[in-house]
């Protein structure tokens, strides 16, 4: 008891510090295991790294090549176009499907789920069955065509022009069912009193989708953002299953890119600078979002 | 680094020790097909026979690139497996990181260095030290043409470019696909290798092989390029990202005459119950017969504890078993890596493939693959995939193509 | 209909209605196509795929592919069908996704009830590993794990995937603890509760919803990763996608779409069955504040 005076300042100094105490090992873990480890990559990028890690210094060889590279230009090309189209039409379809189904739709408990299946299926194999519905040789064409259709045409995915869309096709089924459910539950906390006083003042539905409820969905779409652009970006295993890049290098993106550098052609310091390039760009998007998002939410 | 990395692996290796006593080989492959892993089986079997058990790790997908990928990861980790299916100047990248064994013991008792091909001894041995074993030889210069579809054309079989020419217009008149072909960049690369292959050997090899800047830009690179430009007319509209398995299926159907791909393909034939020389006819690429572009899969063997090489040699020396060597490539279509195997067992286009290679081994004209890595490095080689890729795809006319071939080949060496 | 439904706010005219069903079935139609695909190509003999009308339904109705699938298909030497490696991918994700739960959980709570300056910036980073492109992190964890001796373990796997999912975990958890009211905490905080004590009495017993949420989502991405467990695993330890993955893309043999689409069915029924079962709770997790800012 002679400790008792000190005994509760301490004790409050651990209390103070035990909230950080439990958040340091997964700071820690994030710090190491992801930020170290883009730190490595980084460092990789100037080294002469070919199958393994090696600590050559080459300087800025890597990026001078990489920038030459025909092939990343039309990565970073094919990403611009997949993923502002992958976001916004997910988006959009999201929105739109969680509206739809906000209207006491009967059937909401069937519907929903079929909405949201796809996103609890590996790409692995269900990039196999879209190859399969989009081959104009055995899939949707060929079946248009037996149903007598003849000059139905749908060739996207054997055309290095449109094939790109066809893997914005295959990606938007499988996320989109998920922000909708975002979306869903969003339009579910909706105050229901906000909208009937704006029923009293004579507004009609889609003004009040336009005008009030959209706008109160911001924090749905910040989440939905990240959720997208974090899918759009590792977006690696659909292109593999749906057209390996191809026709020619129609579809690669950069995150395949980066791959077959690293681990396929064994030029793990060409991988690696395009990696580190590809971290740049999301941390220059993502970033300034998160930052405005979250000290408007502190304000508000 | 390197030293550190070894260190790891010899304190992994001996922590396995503890938990796992027997002798046992851990082996990384991607055969798991159901002829290929059956073959596979014979060897496993044979192995457990002696007492040595077998530890499965099998990685499917691409030729191999998601293994190499593990086996990266494995190797950094310091926990290699004992064996390794390889292909190639994989094998020597690896073993100039200095983590791949030696099977000196058993290859020299057993005499490899006289039954081995010398072009594969090139990438079995490394510093003069056997450091793989390998299992088999697949060629990649083969076509397989529909029987039926051949004999409408006339019966015979193209010799030369020209008469290969002729055939495909005479399938294309029958109303059926010339060239069943799948697009995918290996795909393109296998036909590729043929082609070049077909405007001489000395061609292939100071363009293929040595790089040659002077044979990649020459206007007989323009030529193979228009050769491919050529038979890119005589491929269906739906052939890109096709699985070569499908494109055999076509052949088989008679919906195509002929498709061009290595011999493991033949497996697709027989599978569909149909007999060479009966119902499809193998030839060499025309214009190739005599010479080989081979693909041979091989066993890479990593360093591991003492405790562990005992069954690795063990592995080794029934990888070279004649017996098995026979009754492996029997089931998987290709011919056995040993010269002096009996081929009583094998079917015509098999022993066809065995002749050729005994030829071409003596002549000097049994050649890495290009499309397959044993031709060049994966840099390079996936170098030339993106150009022959695009080209064939219409991204690139031929001058093009040959320019763009040279600095990009220059880039990646 | 609106008068008996109290909580419909938005009314809407009869036509309307039709043309939001069509709608609703017309995409309906679009989510369930490809499952359609592998579900009719897997009751088909390998025959009638081979003749290449992939949407018309099987002429000769078989389930032979799918036993074959689950017991006797070659995945690797020795024709085991995917079933042992259930028991991997069961083994691994149990561990990852309690870890990374607890520890999301863990996190939120004191990024939004024991706020410290710099909390914003330490949660930042923590979002910003979500974008992390997972390959680049393959070579230097692999050495890392080798350090750890655990390289090719299942316990290994599940630390690398639980450490990847904290920065997904803390998101949903914050964000669902923003809306929980603090005075709650400050009375028993007042009242001399601890930390853990107003962790365990008072966010805990009303996180239901959030963790529903969070446990779908990590064990959906930890089921269907494939990278991680293909680099990370050893033979003991092969997770299902790995497996998968070896009956589907043998690359020189025959490929028997029939089995592999039935095969990826069952890969994915566990996944599946979480979606369906829980797909209610799922949206009242999100709506309950997994995805307000």
């Amino acid at each position: 008891m002679a400790q008792a005076a000190t005994a509760p300042s301490a004790r409050n100094y651990l209390q103070e510090l035990l909230p950080r105490l439990v958040l340091a090992p997964s700071f820690a873990a994030v710090l190491i295991f992801v930020y170290g480890f883009i730190l490595f990559t980084g460092y990789l990028s100037f080294t002469d790294s070919k199958m393994l890690p090696s600590f050559g210094w080459v300087g800025l060889e890597n990026y001078s090549k990489l920038w030459a590279l025909p092939h990343w230009w039309r990565a970073l090309g094919n990403l611009g176009i997949f993923g502002s189209l992958y976001i916004i039409i997910c988006s959009v379809l999201g929105l739109g499907l969680a509206i739809l189904l906000d209207q006491k739709i009967r059937a909401e408990g069937v519907l929903r789920p079929i909405y949201l299946y796809p996103m609890a299926l590996s790409f692995i194999v269900t990039g196999t069955a879209w190859k399969w519905f989009l081959d104009p040789g055995i899939g949707l064409e060929h079946t248009m065509h037996q149903w007598g259709w003849e000059s139905f045409s749908f060739t996207w995915i054997k055309d290095r022009n449109f094939a790109i869309y066809t893997v914005v096709i295959a990606a938007v089924w499988q996320s989109s069912g998920f922000v909708m459910a975002m979306f869903l539950a969003g339009l579910r906390g909706v105050d229901n009193e906000i909208i009937k006083a704006a029923q009293m003042d004579g507004a009609s539905n889609l003004t009040i989708y336009r005008r009030i409820i959209i706008p109160m969905m911001r924090p749905v779409f910040l989440s939905a953002f990240v959720v997208l652009a974090h899918l759009a970006i590792k977006a690696y295993d659909l292109v593999v299953a749906l057209t390996g890049g191809g026709p020619g290098q129609a579809t690669e993106l950069p995150a395949t890119f980066m791959y077959s550098y690293t681990f396929t052609r064994n030029s793990m310091g060409i991988g690696a600078a395009s990696a580190t390039i590809m971290l740049i760009m999301i941390a220059s998007v993502i970033v300034p979002y998160l930052y405005s998002e979250l000290s408007t939410g502190r304000k508000s | 680094m390197l030293r550190r990395l070894l260190l790891t692996s010899v304190f992994a290796s001996g922590l396995a020790l503890s938990a796992q006593a027997a002798d046992q080989v851990e082996v990384l492959h991607w055969w798991t097909s159901g002829g290929e892993a059956a073959a596979l089986d014979v060897l496993k079997k044979d192995l457990e026979s002696k007492g040595v058990t077998w530890q499965d790790m099998p990685v499917a997908g691409g030729g191999g690139e998601q293994a190499m990928t593990a086996l990266r990861a494995r190797v950094t980790a310091g926990n290699p497996p004992t064996a390794v299916q390889a292909l190639g100047f994989d094998i020597t990248d690896w073993a100039k990181q200095g983590v791949v064994g030696d099977l000196g013991a058993v290859a020299d008792k057993e005499g490899w260095d006289k039954v081995i091909p010398a072009a594969l001894q090139g990438f079995a041995k490394y510093d003069g030290k056997w450091i793989a074993a390998p299992v088999n030889v697949h060629s990649t210069n083969w076509v397989w043409i529909n029987k039926k579809a051949l004999d409408a054309a006339g019966g015979k079989a193209p010799e030369s470019w020209d008469e290969l020419v002729a055939l495909l217009d005479k399938f294309k008149a029958a109303g059926i696909t010339p060239v069943a072909h799948g697009g995918q960049p290996w795909q393109d690369a296998t036909i590729f290798d043929g082609v070049v292959l077909s405007l001489g050997n000395d061609f292939y090899k100071k363009a293929m092989i040595d790089l040659d800047p002077e044979a990649l830009g020459s206007p007989k690179m323009k030529e193979a390029f228009d050769r491919m430009a050529k038979l890119r007319s005589y491929v269906d509209a739906n052939f890109s990202g096709r699985d070569w398995n499908l494109a055999s299926a076509m052949v088989i159907e008679g919906k195509a005459g002929l498709q061009f791909m290595g011999d493991w393909a033949k497996g697709e034939f027989l599978k569909a119950g149909q007999k060479p020389g009966a119902d499809f006819v193998c030839i060499r690429f025309p214009g190739t017969q005599g010479s080989v572009t081979f693909n041979s899969d091989m066993f890479m063997m990593f360093k591991v504890g003492e405790d562990k090489q005992k069954a690795q040699l063990e592995m080794a020396s029934a990888i070279e078993n004649p017996a098995f060597q026979s009754s492996f490539n029997v089931v998987k279509g290709s011919v056995p890596a040993r010269t002096d195997v009996p081929d009583t067992a094998f079917d015509d286009c098999g022993k066809k493939g065995m002749k050729d290679l005994a030829e071409a081994a003596g002549a000097g004209t049994l050649m890495g693959s290009m499309a397959h890595g044993y031709a060049a490095p994966a840099a390079v080689k996936n170098a030339l995939y993106d150009v022959v890729t695009r080209h064939f795809n219409g991204e690139l006319d031929s001058d093009a193509a040959v320019k763009e071939l040279v600095t990009a080949i220059a880039a990646a060496k | 209909m609106s008068a008996a439904a109290p909580d419909t706010a938005v009314r809407t005219a009869s036509l309307t209605r039709i043309l939001i069903y069509c709608a609703l079935i017309l995409f309906a139609f679009y989510y369930l196509l490809p499952l359609y695909v592998m579900l009719v190509n897997s009751v088909k003999p390998l025959d009638e795929i081979r003749q290449g009308d992939m949407l018309s339904l099987p002429q000769q109705f078989t389930l032979d592919p799918w036993f074959s699938a689950w017991s006797t298909a070659q995945i690797g030497v020795q024709p085991t069908g995917l079933k042992p490696y259930f028991l991997n991918s069961i083994l691994m994700v149990v561990p990852a996704v309690a870890a990374s739960t607890l520890l999301g959980a863990l996190n939120g709570y004191v990024l939004t009830k024991w706020r410290f300056p710099g909390d914003n910036l330490v949660f930042t980073l923590m979002l910003l590993s979500c974008f992390i492109p997972f390959q680049i992190v393959l070579i230097p964890m692999a050495k890392v794990l080798g350090l750890l001796g655990i390289a090719g373990t299942t316990w290994g796997l599940s630390l690398v995937h639980a450490i990847y999912g904290i920065g997904f975990t803390t998101l949903f958890f914050r964000n669902y603890y923003e809306a929980f009211p603090t005075e709650l905490v400050r009375a028993a905080m007042i009242d001399g509760a601890s930390f853990f004590q107003i962790f365990r009495r008072i966010l805990l017993p009303s996180s239901g919803p959030i963790i529903v949420v969070t446990v779908i989502w990590q064990f959906t991405n930890i089921w269907n990763d494939f990278l991680f467990g293909v680099s990370f695993a050893d033979s003991y330890s092969l997770p299902m996608t790995v497996a998968l993955n070896n009956l589907v893309s043998s690359s020189t043999g025959v490929k028997e779409y029939n089995v592999h689409f039935a095969g990826a069915i069952l890969a994915a029924l566990p996944t599946l069955i979480v979606y369906v079962v829980s797909g209610r709770y799922f949206v009242r997790g999100l709506m309950a504040g997994a995805v307000k800012g």
